[in-house]
């Protein structure tokens, strides 16, 4: 353990990046180039010390480490953070990506000081989500992203980006709002609302219900399950590229997270009873989005699309609720934040260049960039979940664990892979292959060395993840197994008491 | 009989005392000096103000109660009178630039304000149905007058007009309702009022009475279905006669309306309950989505006050100490916000004259960055997202509606807090998304300030909100 708030000073050194950003003068070249090296060094800085809760944590145990605790909104709701086995891979995930994302946004030239500040402040609000241990303080961070991205959409947005960035913004706090009330009622019931408390509170079996729906309409809109997902092609289309890059890799896995931290361990009756409406919602999510993915001439549609199914495998790995199903849930959205993330800055590398996401306006490019040919192959591949990629390994699981108590919807889910790759390589070829006879194409430059440098990483991380999950899959271990043996012997204990209410 | 007049009553109401004799002094001041004295007898009024909220603050403690218990002051009352102090105090001095460029300066305005605070402050103090409609109609008769400031335009003066049939059908009401109360149990005190009042007494007088009396408060807090004649006043009055329109008076007059129902018929709450359930409702309702329609934006202020007062009666509605402290942070949290969004609203000026509708306000991220950020965050903080301080108003309500068991009340109420979303939202987009429009005059000092303040207040919040929050659990606990 370590002596200092470590999770404090990762949540909130963003925002003093943000403030140095906002303390700059000027709107001249120095100035701007002030800003994106301070926005980059603030998060490159904040990635190597999130990776000392990595060195620092301790496989071993279940329990929250790096806890902090202090006073706050007064009664029993404090500011509280800590993260255990499931939490701390997302940090990781988080702070990893922002550079990335920084990076990608160099020749953003409007309102450069505003965007990044816009970045930082979501990066501590996505930290924070991860590593708040108080209910409140987690729907705070939850909802405060709403600004930000709202405004990342709004302000640096495509065409409907006005649309989108109302959508999203209504949508997401439309589903929050109810989450909110089931807060308050949790607090009332159990008379706080920190989580390790919580997450030994046994809540009344009525209420459970409905309790476990407000948490999924928050977390269903925001992962987004069919048939709530609308908002997401919208806004993944509309966003900047870096702002497509963080709502694919890190937003959505907020209400993967959420299942997982609440959902299941919180109302673990009415987590058995909505199982199978969750499994068909996935497979709808996995089938239904896959097909819909085939049709679109956009790419940056197709892949959102795409996204949307691959959270399906997600849930329904979770709510397997055995060790593969949930391992599995938890590997595909690290894999799936690391591919999606790739996916979006490969599109918007040839969106640099051409300025249009149509799938028809391109062709042939392996012609005239054969690196970024490589590149977008590795996660085309990654996305359909070849052998030897990270998506392989989230996939298999998920399906797994999903076999083992269901085997029609592991059958059904398995039909998503083969649509996804269908589409993916329907993709692949129409943009890389063929003869490059475009005229506006002809001209077209391979990656620069500020792209690769952007895309490498993920490049070695997609492959040796592929190849070697271990690491990720020994820290979330001990978490995931405490956490379906609770949720079994809650259940346990909730069928002893209906049996001996009925004698 | 009492002695009509005991020197420990007058220290009781000295707060009251000292704003009463200073605002007939001033108004001598300003009718004798020769020369344009308006400024001075402003900044006086100021520091009067300060004055008094320094004497409310430091001036007592406990309970204590004068004129034969019709006058109380007890740490809710304080907390309340803080704030509607501050609350005037801070539109006198948004004012100032304000008045001057528009021509309509004139040294009656201070006073007016300070006789209408007194009045307010009565109001808070009120423990008896006359001092609560001595109180009241102080207050209203000069809040009409300066709704009517810019006597030379018709809207102003329309404005003016329209308040005063309204309010006066309004205090009708009220006066029905405190007469049947009075007929059926014999009292006028709220203590007396409650000891009749008993679960087993309660009879359809009594009750009848009681609804009016609610139709009169609600209307002075501006909720549905009495709102009529907010966005129509709201849109008339100067603009700074708006913001004052906004802020404090609706603190005071939730105030009397929370000490009316928790003193007075504290036996009888499932009856009212109901009555602030549906007023709450509709007010939340109607605030929503009347406002999506509004291009002027004081209009939308207007809509957007009628919701909130919606989300304030949610903490009523509970009838719990929980759901008042609910209602004194949203109340506290509330000021603050309309205050920091008229001082934009005010700023809102170009070379020709002011300027009111949400179109002008486009583009003004790239030309006034400062003052489009400060709007935006409130606007987002008037919307309730966190980490912003709206977004703990409502959580205190909705908190204490949740521990009432009114469920379906919560989640209409946190439904139509997401259509509000959408007007509020809608500013950040006209400020932020799109095409800069020609720029605005340079902010005055004060508003600036003004705006600074409650920006650093609204975003900064969350980081310590223990003393509101702990200070709002003693005011409330002073009336249960």
């Amino acid at each position: 353990m370590t002596g200092w708030p470590i999770l404090s000073v990762v949540t909130f050194l963003p925002i003093l990046g943000a403030l140095f950003i906002f303390a700059i003068r000027g709107d001249d070249e120095i100035a701007l180039r002030n800003t994106r090296f301070v926005a980059m060094w603030t998060t490159i800085i904040t990635f190597i010390l999130s990776l000392l809760i990595w060195i620092n944590f301790d496989a071993g145990t279940a329990e929250f480490q790096f806890v902090e605790k202090t006073e706050w909104l007064g009664g029993a709701i404090n500011y509280h953070m800590g993260v255990d086995g499931i939490s701390m891979l997302f940090v990781i995930l988080t702070t990893f990506l922002m550079p990335a994302c920084i990076l990608a946004s160099w020749r953003v030239e409007d309102r450069v000081k505003e965007y990044m500040i816009a970045f930082l402040v979501l990066e501590t609000l996505m930290i924070g989500v991860f590593c708040a241990l108080d209910l409140v303080l987690f729907y705070l961070f939850f909802e405060g992203g709403l600004i930000p991205m709202f405004l990342i959409i709004g302000v640096w947005g495509g065409k409907r980006r006005v649309y989108a960035s109302f959508k999203f913004f209504l949508y997401t706090l439309l589903g929050s709002v109810l989450m909110l009330l089931a807060i308050m009622a949790m607090y009332w019931d159990a008379g706080t609302t920190d989580i390790p408390t919580l997450l030994a509170h046994r809540f009344p079996v009525g209420w459970q219900n409905w309790l476990f729906l407000a948490f999924l309409a928050s977390f269903a809109v925001k992962l987004p399950m069919w048939p709530v997902h609308t908002w997401l092609p919208d806004a993944h289309v509309e966003a900047p590229t870096a702002g497509s890059v963080v709502l694919a890799a890190i937003l959505l896995k907020m209400g993967g997270y959420g299942f997982l931290r609440f959902s299941l361990p919180m109302f673990p009756v009415a987590t058995d009873t909505f199982t199978p409406l969750i499994f068909a919602m996935s497979i709808i999510a996995i089938i239904y989005t896959s097909l819909v993915a085939l049709a679109q001439e956009d790419m940056k549609k197709l892949i959102a699309y795409s996204s949307v199914a691959h959270m399906g495998f997600v849930t329904m790995g979770i709510f397997a609720l055995n060790v593969q199903g949930i391992q599995g849930g938890i590997f595909q959205m690290l894999s799936h934040g690391i591919v999606s993330a790739a996916l979006f800055l490969c599109v918007g590398v040839v969106y640099d260049r051409m300025h249009t996401r149509e799938i028809a306006a391109y062709g042939g490019l392996v012609n005239r960039m054969p690196i970024y040919a490589f590149t977008f192959l590795v996660f085309t591949l990654a996305n359909v979940g070849l052998p030897g990629t990270s998506g392989f390994v989230g996939e298999f699981l998920t399906l797994v664990g999903a076999f083992k108590i269901n085997t029609w919807v592991a059958f059904l889910a398995t039909t998503g892979v083969i649509l996804s790759a269908a589409y993916a390589l329907y993709l692949y070829r129409r943009v890389i292959y063929g003869v490059l006879e475009k005229d506006s194409l002809k001209a077209i430059k391979d990656m620069s060395p500020r792209e690769i440098a952007v895309l490498a990483p993920l490049v070695v991380l997609t492959i040796l993840f592929g190849f070697y999950p271990a690491p990720l899959l020994d820290v979330m271990a001990a978490s995931v197994d405490n956490l379906i043996a609770d949720y079994k012997a809650a259940l346990a204990a909730f069928e002893a008491a209906k049996v001996a209410t009925a004698l | 009989m009492q002695q009509a007049f005991a020197t420990s009553d007058a220290f009781v109401v000295m707060p009251e005392i000292m704003l009463a004799l200073g605002a007939m002094a001033f108004l001598m001041l300003g009718v004798f000096r020769r020369d344009d004295s308006t400024s001075l007898i402003t900044w006086l009024s100021v520091l009067l103000l300060i004055a008094a909220g320094a004497l409310v603050l430091f001036g007592g403690a406990g309970r204590e109660t004068a004129f034969d218990n019709s006058f109380v002051t007890d740490d809710f009352s304080r907390f309340m009178k803080t704030l509607t102090l501050i609350g005037s105090a801070v539109t006198i001095v948004m004012s100032v630039h304000f008045m001057r460029a528009e021509r309509i300066e004139r040294f009656e305005y201070p006073i007016l304000v300070l006789l209408a605070t007194l009045g307010m402050l009565m109001m808070i103090s009120a423990n008896d149905m006359i001092s609560l409609y001595m109180g009241l109609e102080l207050q209203s008769l000069a809040l009409y007058v300066v709704a009517a400031l810019n006597r030379d335009s018709v809207r102003s003066t329309e404005a003016g007009l329209k308040y005063f049939v309204l309010g006066a059908l309004s205090s009708g009401m009220l006066l029905y309702g405190c007469s049947l109360v009075y007929g059926f149990t014999g009292a006028t005190g709220f203590e007396q009022i409650a000891a009749a009042a008993t679960k087993e007494q309660v009879n359809l007088g009594l009750i009848f009475g009681l609804v009016f009396i609610i139709a009169g408060l609600a209307f002075k807090v501006s909720a549905v279905p009495f709102h009529m004649w907010t966005p129509d006043v709201y849109e008339g009055a100067p603009t700074p006669v708006t913001a004052f329109f906004a802020a404090a008076p609706k603190v005071a007059a939730m105030a009397m309306f929370i000490r009316a129902m928790t003193a007075a018929f504290p036996n009888v709450t499932p009856d009212w309950q109901q009555i602030v359930v549906f007023i709450s409702i509709a007010s939340m309702v109607l605030g929503a989505f009347a406002a999506i329609g509004q291009t002027n934006i004081k209009r939308l202020m207007a809509y957007s006050s009628i919701g909130h007062m919606g989300f304030a009666l949610v903490g009523l509605a509970a009838g719990s100490q929980e759901g008042v402290k609910g209602v004194v942070i949203y109340l506290s949290i509330y000021l603050v916000m309309t205050l920091g969004t008229f001082a934009c609203i005010l700023a809102m000026r170009r070379k020709n004259g002011t300027v009111e509708t949400i179109a002008d306000l486009s583009g003004l991220a790239r030309n006034n960055p400062m003052m489009a950020f400060v709007l935006a965050m409130l606007m987002f903080s008037l919307a309730g997202i966190p980490p912003l301080a709206g977004f703990f108003a409502k959580f205190y309500v909705f908190l204490a509606a949740i521990q009432a068991g009114l469920y379906i009340l919560a989640v209409i109420g946190v439904l139509a807090s997401v259509v509000g979303a959408y007007y509020y939202v809608r500013i950040v987009k006209v400020m932020y998304f799109d095409e800069p429009a020609e720029a605005f005059e340079p902010m005055p000092g004060e508003v600036k300030l003004v705006l600074g303040l409650s920006g650093a207040f609204v975003i900064l919040f969350f980081v310590y909100p223990a003393p509101l929050v702990s200070a709002a659990g003693i005011a409330a606990s002073a009336l249960f």
